[in-house]
């Protein structure tokens, strides 16, 4: 690390620090010394675990952000976001079907939301959590599946929400019931999996198996490559 | 936002964008291919490497950093706990919680079997989020598990297990049908046909993805079906050191929570070792893509029971890992941004690889571009890179490509005000995995009565160099293999009474060796990042 840096005042629950401007959130936490269990997770932003809030010592308005991404800027003021309890629905999913109406009979507290738009600027992912819960609530499961796609389930919205609800779980149990009930069967994978049942392949790859390294390579080397652009794009 | 010189530099890319639109640059030959990487994977540094000198694979050449690890010392004295009086008794217990040990935990419990899951971190917080790219299946008419096959042997160099190379491409569409039927979105055309897209290394299009959130997408849905299934888990609570019993099986772990340092008695009849990599070693100094566990404890604790580990010389360092702005440096920009048709461009906006060779060959040309030929570009960091030219993509599959299959990445960019549809990105390559691991065969199981592995912890079936999406296909396959063999061998198995001789054992081979002072204490759990101004601490209590 540029040790070079000019140095910033943060604040860590309430204690001053100077670290090099340039670190994120999670290693300005680090190199002030402190050494992670909870809140860190994949460093990259997908997994959702050091999702946080902060503000600044003049401005107490509190801003929400995964620590792995945002970078450190002068005066801010860190804490570390204790474990916050979750509501989630056990449900077996190949009985549930596609049913719209079943996100509101598992979730339905979902009713309670009064649009107070929390949860859309809560998300460090900029989700439109709000119209999605709408979605939800009506019972559309391809617009919730699809509005919360990227969704990295860190909680902020469940956390912060007035009416305790659990945006990101709902979002999940649309996605599932989409994936499994609603999307379009594809016949090429079911297909292949009844050739291979029926061995339609195993002589082939007995014979590859077998074969010498010095073969392998020939083969290797002669491929015939499929262009990377399929031709029925779009 | 890039600095002035480099937005000047860009403009050198934007210009030669024409040319290289219908540039043809051919693969390698095998000859030069291995003589690229004698002379620059980082795997060829002699000096990075040192033979074991006690356990299973001694003599065997390892990187020095795992090599400590592996002679490392345990964590208890044996003397002073007592594995007879269990806190938990299982059928069978899964060390990590990825892809490969939800996999694993859930076909174990579907078999019957009474599971626990242990985690250090929180459930499914692994590798596998992070993996973008996609998921090999040959399951086009145009494909088949032949070419899979022979992609796969000639990407790890034809070292790889020729049986795990069959299970792996023989299960590989069942395992898409597997996750798609428990609730993951895939992406499909209305028709049903599933959209799949080339990768480095393999000859057909095969990649099935989950927009640039495939791992992510796999994992939440594995996760939620773990809860929906009730089955038991511990975060935050990591294994240290494995119970054998005097039969030579396996007989459970002993497990420490995170947070109170309370050790605790996990009986087991058998263990699903899914710890993953080992990125946060930093083999050689490199930044990595991988998560914050990611210290090989489970090859660690393995070694000491008596299991044979494979191909440990070789790590894949991603070609593609971000080099500016500083605080993403080294995490992951995806192998799909090249597979959609991103090319590499040094400081002469001049292509100098196959953007979708292999990756220890794509990888060791980014380096030589850098460090020989003094093509790469300086970041104000002092590192070194070459571009990612990612606007490529939309001038060659249309506008707004970008923006649908790499949201991820865009929004990764955004966060530092750069538009990677507008602009390249800098990269230079990355730890990202470990290709070997321990010693499995078809279902799993280890050379240790009891003691199954899957995932990136277990190795022999990407032999020297893994292929991209080969790393989650692997997940499933071996994990959901190593879940009913162990269920299956819980059934069977005869216990006796459980020791921790072996660790003794493993005490006194280390002094025999003269090295028991010489080494940390193993597995490591979590890297330590902390920076302590006068270096030394203290204890509250």
């Amino acid at each position: 690390m540029a040790e070079q840096a000019r140095l910033i005042d943060i604040y860590i629950m309430g204690k001053h620090y100077q670290v090099p401007e340039g670190l994120t959130i999670l290693t300005a936490l680090e190199y002030s010394g402190y050494r992670m269990i909870r809140g860190c997770g994949c460093r990259a932003g997908f997994c959702g675990a050091c999702a946080t809030v902060y503000n600044f010592t003049n401005d107490p308005k509190l801003r929400y952000e995964l620590a792995c991404q945002k970078t450190v800027e002068p005066e801010m003021c860190l804490v570390q976001i204790p474990y916050f309890p979750a509501v989630k629905a056990t449900y077996d999913l190949e009985k549930i079907k596609a049913d719209g109406e079943k996100i509101k009979a598992l979730y339905p507290d979902i009713v309670k939301c009064f649009g107070c738009n929390t949860c859309t600027k809560t998300c460090p992912q900029e989700l439109e959590v709000m119209w999605y819960m709408t979605d939800a609530l009506r019972g559309d499961v391809p617009a919730v599946a699809d509005k919360s796609f990227d969704c990295i389930m860190c909680g902020l919205c469940a956390a912060r929400c007035p009416q305790g609800l659990v945006p990101y779980n709902i979002g999940l149990l649309a996605r599932r019931m989409y994936g499994r009930h609603l999307a379009p069967a594809s016949k090429h994978v079911d297909t292949r999996i009844e050739e291979i049942a029926s061995g339609k392949y195993d002589a082939e790859l007995e014979e590859i198996k077998k074969a010498g390294e010095k073969e392998l390579r020939r083969r290797y080397a002669e491929r015939i490559i499929e262009p990377a652009l399929e031709q029925t794009w779009e | 936002m890039y600095p002035t010189y480099l937005e000047e530099n860009i403009h050198i890319v934007e210009d030669t964008r024409v040319r290289r639109l219908i540039q043809n640059i051919p693969r390698l030959l095998e000859l030069d291919k291995i003589e690229l990487l004698r002379k620059y994977h980082p795997d060829f540094i002699a000096a990075s490497m040192r033979k074991l000198q006690v356990g299973v694979n001694k003599g065997d050449l390892t990187p020095v950093e795992l090599a400590d690890l592996l002679e490392g010392r345990s964590r208890l004295d044996p003397a002073k706990v007592d594995p007879s009086s269990p806190d938990y008794n299982v059928d069978v217990l899964v060390i990590g919680c990825g892809g490969a040990g939800a996999s694993a935990a859930l076909l174990a419990h579907e078999a019957g079997a009474r599971v626990l899951i242990t985690t250090k971190l929180r459930l499914g917080d692994a590798n596998t989020v992070g993996a973008q790219a996609g998921t090999q299946a040959a399951d086009r008419p145009e494909d088949s598990p032949v070419h899979h096959y022979l992609d796969t042997m000639g990407g790890g160099h034809f070292e790889n297990d020729p049986e795990l190379v069959e299970a792996l491409v023989k299960d590989a569409p069942s395992a898409i049908k597997w996750l798609e039927k428990l609730g993951v979105n895939w992406d499909k055309a209305k028709d049903g046909s599933m959209h799949e897209l080339s990768g480095g290394g393999t000859s057909k299009r095969r990649l099935h993805s989950a927009r640039d959130y495939t791992g992510l997408e796999e994992m939440r849905v594995l996760r939620d079906e773990i809860k929906n299934k009730k089955i038991n888990y511990l975060e935050f609570t990591s294994a240290v050191e494995l119970i054998l019993d005097d039969k030579g099986q396996i007989a459970g772990a002993i497990l420490l929570n995170m947070e109170t340092q309370e050790l605790m008695i996990a009986r087991a009849k058998a263990v699903i070792m899914a710890t993953g990599g080992l990125g946060r070693l930093h083999i050689q100094d490199f930044p990595t893509t991988n998560h914050y566990g990611a210290t090989a404890d489970g090859l660690v604790l393995a070694y000491r029971a008596g299991a044979k580990l494979v191909f440990i010389d070789t790590m894949q360092y991603h070609p593609t890992g971000a080099v500016f702005p500083l605080p993403i440096l080294g995490q992951l920009v995806t192998e799909k941004v090249r597979t959609l048709g991103a090319q590499l461009v040094n400081k002469a906006g001049e292509q100098f690889i196959m953007p979708l060779e292999p990756r220890d060959v794509v990888t060791s040309a980014i380096i030589r571009e850098c460090r020989e030929r003094g093509m790469g570009l300086n970041t104000p960091n002092g590192e070194s890179g070459v571009w990612l030219d990612s606007p490529m993509i939309d001038i060659i599959r249309g506008e707004g490509t970008i923006a649908r299959e790499l949201p991820a990445m865009v929004r990764q960019y955004r966060r530092f005000n750069i538009d990677i549809a507008k602009e390249p990105i800098l990269i230079y390559p990355t730890l990202h995995y470990q290709n070997g691991g321990i010693k499995i065969d078809t279902e799993g199981a280890t050379n240790v009565p009891g003691l199954f592995a899957a995932g990136e912890c277990s190795g022999g079936v990407h032999g020297r160099n893994r292929l991209i999406g080969n790393s989650t296909l692997e997940l499933f396959v071996f994990g959901r293999r190593a879940g009913s063999a162990a269920a299956r061998y819980a059934t069977e198995v005869k216990r006796g009474s459980p020791t921790l001789e072996h660790v003794r054992r493993w005490q006194q081979e280390l002094e025999k060796a003269g090295i028991a002072d010489k080494r940390p204490v193993s597995p490591q759990l979590l890297p330590d990042y902390a920076r302590r101004v006068k270096g030394y601490t203290s204890s509250i209590f």
